[in-house]
């Protein structure tokens, strides 16, 4: 039965290396999803088979297994069936929470359980309790900022604290073990357990809002790790593969998320833009243009091609349709319309294309930023809407800029421009965009919905 | 420490080919995939879940405040991986589904 087991465990691994490898890839990625959770199924049954057979056990555990199992899996897919694709982000932390949620507890049940543990179980113990907590709270943290239920938060006392808990992280095991520490094991376990909630609270606090995506893809790899520990624990290969490909592939994936911002990891989890070094003249005042949706329906009645540049505004508003009947509408008078997305455009890496495609927005014409941005010139106008920092020309012309060398899309290339934003508030970035400056830019003061319907009304009529 | 190695050096072998291997897999992943990836990438960490229900094996049946927190954790695990897997599946969904049409 355990040769059964374990052959179960070897082919779930590779439905999780050929899943990965899969989703990486567009043209399979669907399939790749199947088969890693094809790889998951087997395992869970795998290991149920295994626990079940041949031992005795008793009627409530098996009920309450079952009963736990079932459970999730209905307000699992209850949760994804529901969700809006415009807060698919907040959801994938909130899962992600879930996951470091029960390697926590699965460590503090080891630690009531198990009484005299040796050193190395312990420090797996204790590293897989304080990482899942930390998981745990941190994503919880993370969703709750990306619903908006929780503001940025700085202050020097943060900073100081989570130095000390790490500080305490180390110290305590070390203590512990040469007996410096009472010897209670659970009560210690369940303070370290507190102590690593709060740290995953105060360390996804200060981080802003739009960093986010790399927060949940760190916490999503330290939940890996977690996973991993646990395996190590009990000697169980599938845990550890699948917590390690998790644990390294969140790392990747976030330090591939911090490139495509053009931020240092340590910028992002500090939680600060490098302070701008304004040069004198630096703040001179920018002459705006603004314009009607009158004035934005003729322009685009008249132009050939049309760039639409979404970004965080358009996922706010939950425009996406509306921008789908705009193009539709502009498609009929035989105006090519593209899409260009920034790489970090919206609240995650890939965001505004899952948006779109919610829309039934045609693969084939959303444009990534590095196929046309030498090709902006051809472009009549370009409607950017909820977008400022990805498309602000001073990350390539001012060298003191904050957000100088990161790779924007060139809209000040096209003949024309619009921006469709609420109010002259800054971006994430907290700077002034040299854009609306621009001759050929104008600016459209409204709600990304009430401008389109707008613009779309006024289309119409002419 | 030397010993700790000897002793589990297939261990160590394991961990550090998985961890080069999980980087391996993904380098080439396009910007549209980040979310859909990050997402499957979450619901492979629900195999936590496994550790769940060995747990639970172990727990004497008389201590009813551990098997609550098992069954806890069961539940949680099991939420990460069906969720986990239905968002991208969902998701994923909608970029076939438009390849299709056209």
């Amino acid at each position: 039965m355990e040769a059964i087991v374990h052959f179960s465990y070897l082919v779930a691994m590779l439905g999780f290396v050929i899943g990965l490898k899969f989703l990486s890839s567009p043209s399979r990625a669907k399939t790749g999803n199947y088969i890693a959770a094809g790889g998951m199924a087997l395992a869970v049954v795998a290991t149920l088979v295994g626990a079940f057979y041949g031992v005795p056990i008793s009627v409530l555990k098996i009920t309450l297994i079952f009963a736990a199992i079932i459970a999730g899996y209905l307000v699992g897919k209850r949760m994804s069936d529901r969700v809006a694709m415009t807060e698919m982000p907040q959801l994938i932390s909130f899962f992600n929470a879930m996951g470091g949620g029960c390697a926590m507890i699965l460590a503090l049940i080891e630690a009531r359980v198990d009484a005299t543990p040796s050193t190395a179980s312990l420090s797996l113990l204790w590293a897989g309790l304080i990482i899942g907590a930390a998981s745990f709270s941190g994503s919880i943290v993370a969703y709750r900022k990306l619903s908006g239920k929780q503001k940025d938060k700085k202050a020097a006392w943060i900073m100081w604290s989570s130095r000390l808990l790490l500080l305490v992280f180390i110290a305590a095991p070390i203590l512990y073990v040469y007996e410096f520490l009472p010897q209670y094991l659970e009560l210690i376990s369940l303070v370290l357990l507190v102590l690593g909630l709060i740290y995953g609270v105060i360390f996804v606090l200060p981080i802003g809002g739009a960093d986010m995506p790399v927060v949940i893809s760190l916490l999503n790899s330290l939940t890996g790790v977690a996973t991993a520990l646990a395996g190590i624990l009990y000697e169980n290969s599938i845990m550890i593969a699948g917590g390690i490909f998790v644990g390294a592939a969140g790392v990747l994936l976030t330090l591939l998320m911090c490139q495509a911002m053009n931020r240092s990891l340590f910028a992002v989890i500090g939680g600060k833009f490098k302070a701008s070094k304004a040069g004198p003249g630096d703040e001179e005042e920018i002459e705006i243009t603004t314009t009607s949706f009158g004035e934005v329906a003729t322009k685009l009645a008249f132009a050939q091609k049309v760039a639409i540049i979404p970004g965080y505004g358009l996922a706010v508003a939950q425009a996406q349709h509306l921008c789908k009947q705009l193009q539709a509408l502009l498609e009929n008078k035989d105006t090519e319309v593209h899409y260009i997305i920034h790489p970090v455009a919206g609240r995650m890496p890939g965001h505004m294309n899952v948006l779109l495609a919610e829309a039934d927005v045609h693969y084939d014409i959303l444009k990534e930023m590095d196929a046309v941005n030498d090709d902006m010139s051809s472009y009549d106008i370009a409607i950017i809407i909820g977008a400022n920092d990805v498309v602000n020309p001073a990350a390539e012309t001012d060298e003191h800029s904050p957000i100088y060398g990161m790779p924007i899309i060139r809209a000040y290339n096209c003949r024309e421009v619009v921006v469709i934003k609420r109010g002259m508030a800054k971006g994430y970035a907290g700077v002034e965009n040299k854009l609306f400056g621009y001759e050929n830019c104008d600016l459209l003061f409204a709600d990304a919905k009430d401008a389109l319907s707008g613009i779309i009304n006024e289309l119409k009529v002419l | 420490m030397i010993e700790f190695f000897i002793k589990n050096e297939q261990m160590i072998y394991f961990l550090v080919l998985c961890t080069f291997l999980g980087v391996e897999l993904i380098a080439n992943v396009p910007a549209v995939l980040h979310t859909p990836l990050m997402s499957g990438a979450n619901a492979i960490s629900g195999i936590i879940l496994i550790g769940a229900i060995i747990i639970m094996m172990k727990i004497d049946d008389n201590d009813y405040l551990s098997l609550a927190l098992g069954t806890l954790a069961v539940f949680l695990g099991m939420l990460n991986i069906a969720g986990g897997f239905l968002v991208t599946s969902r998701m994923l969904q909608m970029f076939s589904g438009k390849k299709k049409s056209k």
